[in-house]
């Protein structure tokens, strides 16, 4: 079934769309396997971008001439696009911020700093990327609060009956990721969702890695919260979105203070702007906020199942040729991943395998992936990774497959 | 190159490494060199692999050994076994700088990492470092060659 799906995906047409792949590096051919750290935009994108800043570059909102009131309806079909995408049940649950990271940290200064206290307790998972520890460390330094941590088996998938045994009425809040960015493994995120709902706990996902792969719909899960990055689904970098249940951002305080999210301000007194400008003071990224609408569009018309189904046998082929090799061993064998192979090969260093690869055109990401914790639970500094696209082909596993050849030929 | 690099100055040297890369176009061979050289460096001995001694800013663990031997700088170093490519950089750097006067080395203008055409593996977020273990080593005889002049002052 794979099979008949993915072929109606017409790869070399994509590729078409990604000028930036068609490049020779180091003398050869660029193959592109780095997605999970940032994928590459399609041209439709890169025309959003232009056309607004040939054709309606404005300040949103206040404006009443034309530009501005064309600037804002674009910027606000953006959000509209993305409620969507999310099937966020109100369009105001949509707030921009600069990424994930941005998102997170909102979220852990508003309502961590708002409704937890001393003694309570905030779980993440062993496989969190730094952004979704560091952020709820410094919140448990300044308001008392206890990191908990769900550990995870040698496959990399979550000990969920050690999950059940830390919940507890002390419980309040629980921040996992959707999918490991080091190993590919998509966690059950419903399943811990619902139960940190059964003690009462708030709960936050990081989509990330998430949500250029996978259907993602914060009201089957009953997410709190769930945050990711434009620049990681075709869409360009330095925006994100936070998406937060109605009730949940009306009763969090304002983040930062400024422009657009104040209803009046008086020296005396400000009151604050609705949502979702409550969270989005100053002047927003709106170009990129209008470029994520294409991307949408983009990922939409190829067929989000289309493109996940493609990239699973891209991940299967790669499995199985990466395997062949003797002496490499892939870190994170969750039955349920995307398409993202992290591994290691015996005796030589991650950073020596990625820099060979370059040299041979081939673009991967070798180190701790922001996840220095997991990789102590591996006993490794790091891994290298190779992370696929819908623009990627079985030909280029093939060229990685010859180029760590190479690198084992020269190092031993 | 044949090793005798005894009475060369600092540049003679480069000059050689320079030519010796010269020989190849592809940056793989270039690699390979750097690797090759990297495996006839001498074993460190184990009293220097310290943490003290480790380069800061290198991904992989090298350790670099600094000391005087009579009016020259001594340059020993190590890395974590497989971390090839890194100890090959640092082995260039020794070849280069080792046994030379702590003023030479502090300020020697090394223009071998332009010239062999390598400028991606030795920028210094990857293969090793290899700008702070310049930094270390230059810092060292820095050190040495101030004390130098300190104590060639005269007194009053």
């Amino acid at each position: 079934m794979q099979t008949a799906t993915h072929e109606i995906l017409d790869i070399e047409a994509i590729r078409r769309d990604f000028p930036i792949l068609d490049q020779v590096v180091n003398g050869r051919q660029l193959v592109y396997f780095d997605n999970a750290a940032t994928t590459q935009k399609p041209l439709p994108v890169l025309h959003a971008l232009t056309r607004y800043y040939e054709g309606y570059n404005a300040n949103i909102h206040r404006g009443i001439h034309t530009l501005a009131e064309k600037a804002t309806s674009a910027f606000e079909a953006s959000r509209r696009a993305i409620q969507q995408f999310l099937n966020a049940a109100h369009v105001e649950e949509i707030i921009f911020t600069y990424g994930t990271t941005d998102g997170i940290n909102l979220v852990a200064q508003t309502y961590g700093r708002r409704f937890l206290k001393e003694g309570d307790e905030i779980i993440i998972t062993t496989m969190e990327h730094h952004s979704n520890i560091v952020p709820w460390q410094m919140l448990c330094e300044e308001k008392g609060c206890v990191l908990k941590v769900i550990p995870i088996d040698d496959n990399g998938d979550l000990i969920l009956e050690e999950y059940e045994k830390l919940l507890s009425e002390r419980t309040k809040f629980v921040s996992a990721v959707h999918v490991s960015n080091a190993m590919g493994t998509i966690n059950p995120v419903k399943f811990l969702i619902e139960k940190a709902h059964a003690v009462g706990a708030k709960v936050l996902i990081d989509g990330a890695q998430a949500s250029s792969h996978i259907d993602i719909d914060v009201q089957a899960l009953d997410a709190d919260f769930y945050v990711f990055s434009a620049h990681k689904l075709y869409g360009p970098t330095g925006m994100g979105v936070l998406y937060g249940k109605r009730d949940m951002l009306n009763a969090m305080p304002p983040w930062r203070g400024g422009g657009e999210m104040i209803k009046e301000v008086t020296f005396e007194k400000t009151t604050y702007n609705d949502l979702p400008y409550k969270f989005e003071a100053g002047t927003p990224n709106i170009a990129d906020v209008i470029a994520v609408y294409a991307a949408l569009e983009y990922i939409e018309t190829l067929g989000k199942k289309k493109i996940a189904d493609y990239e699973h046998s891209l991940l299967e082929y790669a499995t199985e040729a990466l395997e062949s090799i003797e002496g490499l061993r892939i870190i994170g064998q969750s039955a349920e991943k995307i398409s993202v192979v992290s591994f290691v090969l015996d005796g030589i260093h991650h950073q020596d395998t990625g820099v060979i690869l370059d040299q041979q055109g081939i673009a991967v990401r070798t180190g701790h992936h922001c996840t220095q914790p997991l990789m102590r639970r591996f006993n490794l500094t790091g891994t290298t990774r190779a992370s696929f696209a819908v623009y990627n082909t079985k030909e280029e596993i093939d060229r990685l497959v010859q180029g760590l050849l190479r690198v084992k030929k020269m190092m031993l | 190159m044949n090793g005798q690099v005894i009475n060369m100055t600092i540049n003679e040297k480069q000059d050689e490494i320079i030519e010796d890369f010269d020989l190849f176009d592809d940056q793989l061979d270039k690699t390979q060199y750097i690797i090759d050289i990297g495996k006839k460096l001498p074993p460190m001995p184990v009293q220097f692999q310290t943490d003290e001694n480790l380069i800061r800013g290198c991904q992989s663990k090298v350790w670099l050994h600094s000391e005087m031997r009579g009016d020259t700088v001594h340059f020993e170093a190590d890395s974590e076994p497989t971390a090839q490519i890194s100890k090959g950089l640092v082995s260039l750097l020794i070849r280069i700088l080792s046994n030379e006067k702590a003023e030479d080395i502090a300020n020697a203008d090394l223009y071998f990492i332009d010239r062999i055409g390598l400028s991606n593996l030795v920028t210094s977020r990857r293969a090793g470092g290899l700008a702070s273990m310049i930094q270390q080593m230059k810092q060292f005889s820095a050190a040495q060659a101030g004390k130098n002049r300190t104590a060639e002052q005269p007194t009053l």
